[in-house]
């Protein structure tokens, strides 16, 4: 049986300031895979999952786990990962965490989910005193505590140390196996050929090429693929 | 070092909405208690003018029964305005809002947490500045009518103000948020008929001022004070909370 997309955009056109982000941006992530959203920066990977969460206004079709984009019953059932913050500066990771918890009704413990991703020992830290990594490992826990259908992880490892990375890497594929819907925007291809099962490679609010990691790197490496799909718009 | 191992499979569910909004209002009210810029703002202003006032203020002829009902006036002034707006100008800017909206939250649901940590702590601080200025011998004129007027009043500032502090911050950057609130704090708190009454200001600047919301709330707590309340500020106060909430309706920005 196919599965219906998780995510689905069609022709999607977003403009900020009278320059054109996204540019009929067209393309679906399935439930329970890893889909890669690669670009260069200011590609409109931001700006896709702004969309996908209803906070910029656009034109095209965007739906997300059957609902359209922005609808509160998708809304719960997602988990984000925000490229940078995305807390109180004054929060520490538990309190935020425990708060995230009790909006939704079965969520991780608490405990167990701090101790997974590795936060215990900064867990009393406020939030601006903690590393970029630590940031981003407080925010993924964040998007993981709603026990989420599928999450959008932008930038996931970006500051984060080799052991920090490696660990979110696994991390990411667990969720797959679970069941979790992922997409992961990124420009780190190491990352995105380690874990994505199905690549978007966009570039001036547009995707260029996609595939599977194996097709796109068939005859050259997806660094290479990204390269030459690349770089238009810059 | 061992790591907890998690069932990872999907279980979303939105908790119920009352659950949410509480969850929502504690969190930002003990983060703004822990604010040293907010708690000068909340408490130590409003308190020290109070305690300054009551001790000494009848060297330069302040009322003592209006005076309290002013510092009343300040402290909501000051939590629903100015550090709503700075604080949601963070919010802004640090991607909060832009993160929640990813989550059961609903806009609806953030908007009245605020609200409800918003008034707990105007709420918090009426008590206290009240409790303060009785042991201090405030003995104001309680009759039924007034004091159900000043919390009408209180709580149409408070939409007022709230609406005005959320457009500001939808608007502006965070660190130019900061500076225009704190300035309109300082003006309006100087030169806009909240603290000091009407009466003491020109007589051509009187019609101005008593238009504006902070004057309607500032002379309708101190009337309350001794007895006697204008309707005509509770209308005029009505309809700034109605113009506000619609301009915060449009203003708005969720992300910076």
């Amino acid at each position: 049986m196919l599965d219906s997309p998780a995510l689905a955009l069609a022709g999607v056109e977003v403009s900020l300031g009278g320059r054109r982000v996204l540019d009929g941006l067209t393309f679906t992530a399935s439930p329970g895979v890893v889909t890669g959203l690669l670009g260069p920066n200011g590609a409109g990977k931001t700006t896709t999952i702004r969309v996908l969460t209803g906070l910029v206004p656009f034109r095209g079709e965007a739906r997300v786990l059957g609902h359209p984009a922005g609808d509160p019953d998708a809304l719960a059932r997602l988990g984000l990962m925000p490229q940078s913050t995305g807390a109180w500066s004054g929060i520490r990771p538990l309190e935020l965490l425990r708060y995230l918890a009790n909006l939704y009704t079965h969520p991780h413990d608490v405990d167990a989910l701090t101790e997974a991703l590795g936060i215990t020992a900064f867990a009393r830290t406020p939030y601006r005193r903690l590393s970029g990594g630590q940031q981003q490992a407080v925010n993924l826990a964040g998007a993981l505590v709603g026990r989420p259908e599928f999450v959008l992880l932008d930038e996931p490892t970006a500051g984060m140390d080799p052991h920090a990375r490696r660990r979110t890497w696994t991390l990411i594929r667990q969720l797959a196996d679970a069941g979790v819907g992922v997409l992961l925007t990124t420009h780190a291809m190491d990352e995105a050929a380690h874990l994505a099962d199905h690549v978007w490679i966009m570039d001036a609010g547009r995707i260029t090429v996609d595939g599977t990691v194996a097709d796109l790197t068939a005859t050259e490496s997806l660094e290479d693929v990204f390269l030459r799909h690349t770089g238009t718009g810059a | 070092m061992t790591r907890a191992t998690l069932d990872l499979s999907p279980s979303p569910g939105a908790a119920p909405r009352a659950r949410r909004i509480l969850a929502h209002a504690r969190t930002e009210a003990s983060l703004l208690l822990r604010n040293g810029e907010q708690l000068l703002l909340a408490l130590v202003i409003p308190l020290g003018l109070l305690v300054a006032g009551m001790l000494f203020g009848d060297r330069i002829g302040l009322d003592p029964v209006a005076f309290p009902a002013s510092v009343l006036a300040l402290a909501l002034w000051s939590t629903s305005f100015t550090s709503l707006a700075i604080t949601t100008a963070f919010e802004r800017r640090y991607g909060v809002l832009e993160r929640l909206v990813a989550t059961p939250l609903t806009r609806s649901d953030l908007i009245t947490g605020k609200a409800l940590a918003s008034a707990s702590i105007a709420g918090g601080q009426v008590l206290l500045v009240a409790v303060v200025a009785v042991a201090l011998g405030w003995r104001p004129e309680v009759q039924p009518l007034p004091l159900l007027g000043a919390v009408v009043a209180a709580v149409l500032a408070l939409v007022a103000f709230a609406s005005f502090a959320l457009a500001l911050a939808g608007r502006l950057r965070a660190e130019a948020t900061l500076a225009v609130a704190n300035l309109i704090y300082l003006v309006v708190a100087a030169g806009g008929a909240l603290v000091l009454p009407l009466a003491s200001y020109p007589a051509w600047a009187q019609p101005l001022l008593a238009a504006l919301p902070p004057a309607q709330l500032g002379e309708t707590l101190r009337g309350a004070a001794s007895g006697s309340v204008s309707p005509l500020h509770l209308v005029g106060l009505a309809l700034w909370a109605a113009v506000a909430l619609l301009v915060a309706r449009k203003a708005f920005r969720w992300t910076s």
